[in-house]
């Protein structure tokens, strides 16, 4: 029976193929997910700034966000002297219209939202490390003004530091 | 006759495929909000007067960035490293120095009376301030505060703060407060 055995040709069985299908729509799936997730396409430079004491969000659904940074392109409003523009959903803001316009993303933030989320609802500001604070701070000013005092700086993790 | 290789049953791919599907989608974490969370002191009523809170010297740790980022610590120049020690050691005064801050002796549910640090840490900023200097502190003056509520909570409860039940973090909460002042920010360093 040995020697038999070994003029027997090895067959190499064929890889099945039926699962292949099932992986692909997995990535595809996969992928969907990932790209439905950020609403605004962003049109300023946001690099956040690390730290180490960050908490978590825990419920995106309770986030609005604000970005402040360089414009990408130079059709973009700025405020003066024209280094630093503010977006709110998918527009940067005028200068003249900054007020307004605040006030208005904070109403509609405020009213999309069920009446026990209101004070839950927390402003991201997600600013670029390289803007001065002087933005910030008439932002925060608007901010306070219109009672959303919930607010979170968006930072990203820096590995711990030794003291 | 060539031995037949009996076909691997491809069923339950479709089931394995759909479980790693739903693996990747709770696991991921894309692009989570994280950061520094604050709360603004709420808006000034427009005709109440300018209140004057009488806040006893000792108690008040000034902290002032200018708009080359350089930090001064109630009037001395200071690295940022140095910053977290030193709100620390403000902040817990755990000599009892007359220069540092009081304490008062407060009832707090699991814990008894505890001497409170009544510390405020005032943080004032330049309007050329960069950001990133701003989160800067922010970051480290709130690693000053968790590591002194890690260090009460170890000493009362044998454990980290983070792994407390909410209601003994309430308590650590009240033993060690987290106050800072943001001062109006002042405008030295004219518009780049």
């Amino acid at each position: 029976m040995a020697r038999f055995r070994k003029e027997e040709k090895k067959v190499t069985p064929d890889l099945n193929m039926g699962s292949m299908s099932d992986i692909i729509f997995m990535f595809l799936f996969f992928f969907m997910v990932i790209t439905t997730m950020r609403e605004a396409t962003l049109k300023v430079k946001f690099q956040p700034p690390k730290a180490t004491e960050i908490q978590k969000l825990e419920k995106k659904s309770l986030v609005a966000n604000i970005y402040i940074g360089a414009p990408i392109s130079k059709n973009e409003n700025t405020l003066p002297p024209g280094k630093v523009s503010v977006q709110l959903n998918d527009q940067t803001i005028k200068a003249e219209e900054l007020a307004a316009d605040v006030r208005d993303f904070i109403g509609t933030e405020k009213e999309s939202r069920s009446e026990e989320d209101k004070n839950k609802l927390t402003f991201s500001l997600k600013v670029d490390k390289d803007v001065q604070m002087r933005y910030v701070n008439t932002i925060k000013n608007e901010l306070r003004q219109n009672n959303a005092l919930k607010i979170n700086y968006a930072t990203g993790k820096k590995s711990e530091m030794n003291n | 006759m060539a031995k037949k290789v009996p076909g691997i049953n491809t069923g339950s791919s479709a089931d394995i495929s759909f479980l790693l599907l739903t693996f990747f989608l709770l696991t991921s974490s894309i692009n989570t909000e994280q950061g520094i969370p604050r709360r603004l002191p709420p808006p000034k009523e427009k005709d109440a007067k300018e209140q004057k809170v009488d806040i006893n010297q000792r108690n008040v740790l000034n902290v002032l960035v200018n708009f080359q980022d350089q930090i001064s610590v109630n009037g001395e120049q200071m690295d940022i490293s140095m910053l977290k020690q030193t709100a620390m050691d403000f902040l817990e005064n755990a000599n009892n120095d007359p220069h540092k801050p009081e304490k008062k002796y407060v009832d707090i549910d699991n814990m008894g009376e505890y001497a409170v640090s009544q510390g405020v840490i005032s943080l004032t900023n330049d309007q050329g301030t960069t950001y990133n200097m701003y989160v800067q502190v922010q970051n480290e003056l709130q690693r000053a505060v968790n590591e002194l509520r890690d260090k009460v909570s170890s000493n009362y409860f044998g454990k980290k703060y983070d792994n407390l039940d909410t209601a003994l973090q309430k308590s650590i909460q009240k033993a060690v407060p987290m106050n800072i002042s943001e001062a109006p920010p002042i405008d030295y360093g004219k518009t780049e």
